[in-house]
């Protein structure tokens, strides 16, 4: 592996990722947590970029660290004794134990399997080659051939969101 | 890669805020006396005393703001690259917008007739 600017590059914001992913896990004050998995988050904006994926990045930084990093802030604020926490909360520990393991492993071949393995048809191709700008997004939204059934399919995801929060937040009908 | 290129002057924005960041703490920490004191120390130095910890437990509502509120960011998220290129997608491009955002509008109505978009 060569070593120039965007090896360097990456090399510091897979820190700042990892850092912070290892802080939200390892911190005892939920409040700490969430500062640090919005760190992370940034991390991950920063490894977009080098991604070529600058709307991603974007919304990474809007949609994440604006909203929903703010989201679980809330959340932490809404539960009992947050910061009173002084040893680790978890009675299920084995069992997450596995869930997290599958999940890595899941992650591990989904990773490994179209970068590596056989039929890449798209491996030769630069990932900016495929859907390099924003336009390029908005027309693949819009394309019969590409993802108009997703598009559509966001809009109902996100009517059941809405609907499953007031159901569950709204302390009466 | 053209992208990387695009943002090295927030790259440079980057490293500039840190290293500002670090050097006036630094500095300020090597040159300036410490000397705290109780009023000094306080979440408002020259404000109101704090009655009480701020560390309470907030009522369920603010959850309920805060999740319609990514909803609607994640709704704009999905229209803006369609409104960068929608002048040359023409008709069918509208279409599937007008249907977008209807599937959305009856999350919106379901919202407004629980009056969940009100405070009280």
């Amino acid at each position: 592996m060569e070593f120039n600017i965007h090896s360097i590059v990456f090399l510091i914001f897979s820190v700042i990722t990892l850092g912070g992913g290892l802080g939200t896990v390892t911190s005892r004050n939920l409040i700490h947590g969430a500062v640090y998995l919005i760190v992370s988050l940034f991390g991950v904006a920063g490894l977009f970029i080098l991604l070529s994926a600058p709307f991603l990045a974007a919304i990474q930084v809007l949609v994440y660290i604006g909203a929903i990093a703010i989201l679980i802030i809330f959340a932490v604020m809404l539960t009992r004794s947050m910061t009173r926490m002084t040893e680790i909360y978890n009675r299920q520990w084995s069992l997450s134990l596995v869930v997290s393991a599958l999940l890595f492993v899941l992650l591990l071949v989904g990773i490994i399997l179209p970068v590596w393995g056989p039929g890449t048809a798209n491996a030769a191709l630069q990932p900016s080659e495929l859907v390099a700008t924003t336009v390029d997004l908005g027309v693949a939204f819009v394309d019969g051939n590409q993802f108009v059934l997703p598009f559509e399919v966001a809009s109902l995801l996100l009517t059941a969101a809405m609907i499953g929060a007031i159901v569950i937040a709204r302390d009466r009908d | 890669m053209p992208t990387f290129d695009e943002f090295a002057p927030i790259g440079a924005l980057l490293i500039l805020s840190v290293v500002m960041v670090a050097l006036i703490t630094i500095i300020s920490r090597l040159f300036g006396p410490y000397r705290p004191s109780l009023r000094k120390t306080a979440p408002y130095e020259s404000g109101m005393k704090p009655i009480g910890p701020a560390v309470r437990r907030f009522p369920v509502r603010f959850y309920l703001i805060a999740v319609l509120f990514i909803l609607f960011d994640i709704e704009v998220v999905f229209m803006l690259p369609w409104a960068v290129v929608f002048r040359q997608l023409g008709l069918f491009a509208l279409i599937e917008m007008v249907i977008f955002i209807a599937i959305l509008l009856v999350g919106y109505f379901y919202a407004w007739r629980k009056g969940a978009l009100e405070w009280e």
